[in-house]
């Protein structure tokens, strides 16, 4: 546990996991991928306040540390959900409503495109076709393809993953 | 010094021990599970106990024929054991029930046989000579689908760590002369002569030195590398060492995508295993030798695959590829002189060391030797992975192994070395498989991958969808890629949309011929490939798509109409119920039509209809 742990009476357990982490990669060369793959792993995406420590801790410029980040595809500036639900928004599914289960979709979760609830359960993003035109409307919840819905089913459906 | 002559006996035993029990093995790599391969694990774990048979239940890795994934094994002492296919949870009691308590093998569910000493059976093929396997050598694959993957004692009771043994009492230039006379090449695509590379390494000066292996294969339709980690973990570590022994370097680096999350957790057992056995570690075996392998996982960035990109990685920068010169052999990680080779290379090492470099160099061609894993994909009918001598030609791949194209259509190309390679068209199938052959017509070795496409396939499409791929992976250090991938993009996108012209070829052909020439890093110099092979073989279907407004394959949508053949047609109702865009019109019983300008093209009444009464045109 690092030296200022002891000052923050409102240190979260992940922040606490977060100094363990860094008291592990201090001295490791190259360290700073997973430092963030852990870090990631810890808070479920990487926020700027973890971000910041990191890069005072490893001795990493910040604009270092945000260039890496924003580099590789697996790593996520914002809070992203344990289900990603992907709305089909391609033409046939537009012609069939699409626009409407994107609007139940967003009234259920709370949330615009792109947004995450903030129990962390859900993703909302929007997808210009998953190649199930036959059965459109539809969506994707990770990977379980939904098809053939209607702006009621769209809750009953999400409410099935917890 | 020590020797490993007592751990062998012993592994040896526990293997023999293994062997002379009845066994059902499944067949767990990636593969096997992504097509339920856990789950049959389970339905045979729960039969053998409820019905308390008296039976080991084994897993191995990945055999090779993903086309009959969850694949399982039955081994019966004193009988050939028998591999199955298509083994899905309620297939198990049948079988279990047939094969372990009558020892009667369920015939029509077999795909090969392994005989073994036992008489072979009437009615299933031979492993050997098997359509599948008949052409295929298997060397690197050879404990794939065999042995247990997390078991080091089988490793080692099947010759592992052998030649290791053999290179600690070698001269370090031996070890490196031994590699140059096999004739080895790298197997990551660039084909680098692999005992050159270690010669460099080893006149190179330095006080440190590194081993790294790039496991970081990034190519869709390329999975063999993944196949070896997860099904041979040692035999990748163990070339590692001997690298290691021969170049003085006494720290190794295995740098895996992220995305093989199942090779990654192998590969640490293996060394955990290794460690503990004092196989890896401080003065192995009492001699002067050190040697630590670690694991970097990566982050999601195709250009990683790049060797100098691969190096920034694991020093956790931005994966962007460095000028070479200076090359990694000089100056690679930390700025020390590294050998950097792929997972086959190094796999195929403890092969070339204890067999000799004569054997090997007995196998392939005049300037390829050996042999080279592929990964047969697309619209074939057997997809899998198959591990054939350099010189083969494309057809014996494609047509004897693979099985010929699926659904009796016709072939039209097989694209080689992913993004980075070409599309090779029906009248160069005959070419041998070796680095010169492939470069010769325009395509590359590449990692492996060989994805086949038929006559529905769209040259332009694939052309598009090669570069798209490129262009979100470009890292942008360098101008020609970064900016040129974008623009061959956008000139295929209009051409697919129909609003091509004659000219949008000649600047494509240029700008690829600029790129190939000034882009810094491989990914950059190669990839045009696709586009100019596509242009070299398949020009006139770019002029169809420009002149004709029309796509002969029938992929581009914006080049298509949907039409109802009247005579066909029964007036079903079938395709106007399918229709999202109310597009199709009709009476009951009556030929039905379709409003050109309502329809999106989506093809949900080409798959409705069941009297091929829809055409594409």
């Amino acid at each position: 546990m690092s030296a200022c742990a002891c000052e923050k009476v409102d240190l979260t357990k992940e922040d606490a996991a977060l100094a363990q982490l860094l008291d592990q990669y201090r001295d490791y060369k190259g360290g700073l991928i997973p430092v963030l793959q852990e870090a990631q792993n810890i808070y479920g995406y990487l926020p700027k306040e973890a971000l910041q420590k990191i890069s005072k801790e490893l001795k990493i410029p910040f604009s270092k540390v945000f260039g890496v980040v924003t580099f590789y595809a697996q790593f996520h500036l914002k809070p992203r959900g344990r289900y990603i639900a992907r709305i089909c928004l391609g033409t046939a599914c537009h012609v069939r409503g699409g626009a409407k289960i994107f609007e139940a979709a967003k009234e259920h979760l709370g949330v615009e495109a792109g947004g995450t609830t903030d129990d962390l359960r859900f993703t909302l993003e929007t997808v210009a076709c998953i190649g199930a035109c036959g059965l459109s409307p539809c969506m994707m919840i990770n990977d379980d393809t939904h098809g053939r819905l209607t702006p009621e089913a769209v809750g009953e459906i999400l409410d099935r993953y917890e | 010094m020590n020797n490993l002559n007592e751990l062998r006996a012993k592994c040896k035993e526990i293997y023999e021990k293994k062997l002379s029990r009845p066994r059902v093995v499944v067949g767990l790599g990636t593969c096997g599970i992504a097509s339920g391969g856990d789950r049959v694990m389970k339905a045979i774990q729960e039969e053998v106990a409820a019905k308390g048979l008296d039976v080991d239940v084994d897993f191995t890795s990945c055999i090779g024929m993903c086309y009959a994934e969850p694949m399982v094994e039955v081994a019966i002492p004193g009988m050939p054991s028998v591999v199955y296919g298509n083994i899905f949870p309620e297939k198990v009691p049948q079988l279990l029930e047939s094969h372990v308590v009558n020892k009667k093998p369920v015939y029509e569910w077999a795909y090969i046989q392994i005989p073994g000493d036992a008489t072979p059976l009437e009615g299933i093929d031979v492993m050997e000579k098997a359509p599948y396997y008949e052409k295929q050598v298997r060397s690197v694959t050879a404990r794939l689908g065999r042995t247990n993957p997390e078991s080091i004692e089988e490793y080692i009771a099947t010759g592992g760590y052998e030649a290791f043994e053999k290179c600690l009492s070698m001269e370090r230039q031996a070890i490196i002369d031994e590699i140059k006379k096999s004739g080895l090449r790298g197997r990551g695509g660039g084909g680098f002569p692999t005992g050159n590379k270690w010669q460099f390494v080893y006149n190179a000066q330095g006080d440190k030195k590194y081993a790294v292996c790039n496991a970081d294969e990034g190519d869709p339709g390329a999975f063999m590398d993944r196949s070896i980690l997860e099904g041979d973990p040692h035999a990748v570590l163990e070339g590692m060492m001997i690298a290691g022994l021969a170049i003085g370097a006494d720290e190794g680096c295995i740098y895996c995508r992220a995305e093989y999350p199942l090779a990654i957790r192998r590969l640490n057992l293996a060394i955990a295993q290794a460690e503990k056995y004092g196989i890896l570690g401080d003065n192995i075996l009492g001699s002067n030798f050190s040697f630590r392998i670690r694991i970097k996982a990566g982050a999601g960035a195709f250009v990683c695959g790049e060797e100098t990109a691969l190096l920034n990685s694991i020093e956790g920068q931005r994966g962007m590829p460095r000028v070479r010169p200076p090359f990694p052999a000089n100056k690679g990680l930390w700025g020390k002189p590294t050998c950097l080779n792929n997972v086959e290379t190094y796999a195929n090492v403890p092969n070339i060391i204890r067999n000799g470099a004569d054997w090997f160099a007995q196998m392939g061609t005049e300037k390829s030797k050996g042999s080279k894993v592929f990964c047969l994909t697309g619209k074939i009918n057997k997809t899998g992975l198959a591990e054939v001598p350099m010189g083969i030609t494309l057809r014996e791949i494609i047509f004897n192994i693979a099985g010929g194209i699926q659904g009796g259509k016709k072939f039209k190309a097989v694209q080689s070395g992913g993004p980075s390679g070409g599309c090779i068209p029906s009248e160069h199938l005959d070419t041998p498989i070796d680095y010169e052959s492939l470069a010769a017509i325009g395509s590359i070795m590449g990692s492996g991958g060989l994805v086949v496409m038929d006559e529905t396939t769209c040259m332009v499409d694939v052309a598009k969808f090669f570069l798209n791929f490129t262009q979100l992976e470009s890292c942008g250090k360098c101008t020609p890629c970064r900016e040129g991938t974008k623009r061959m993009l956008e000139l295929l996108q209009k051409i697919c949309d129909g609003k091509g012209e004659l000219k949008d070829i000649d600047t494509l052909e240029r700008l690829a011929r600029v790129i190939k020439n000034s882009a810094l890093c491989g990914l950059g110099q190669t990839c045009p490939n696709p586009i100019l092979t596509t242009l070299r073989y398949f020009r006139s279907e770019y002029e169809a798509h420009i002149v004709d407004k029309r796509c002969p394959a029938g992929v581009c949508a914006a080049l298509l109409v949907y039409v109802i053949d009247a005579e066909k047609c029964t007036g079903c109702g079938a395709c106007l119920r399918a229709c999202p865009a109310g597009a199709i019109t009709g009476e009951k019983k009556q030929p039905h039509s379709i409003d050109v300008a309502k329809c999106i093209k989506c093809g949900a009444c080409i798959t409705k209809c069941k009297f091929d009464a829809i055409k594409k045109a």
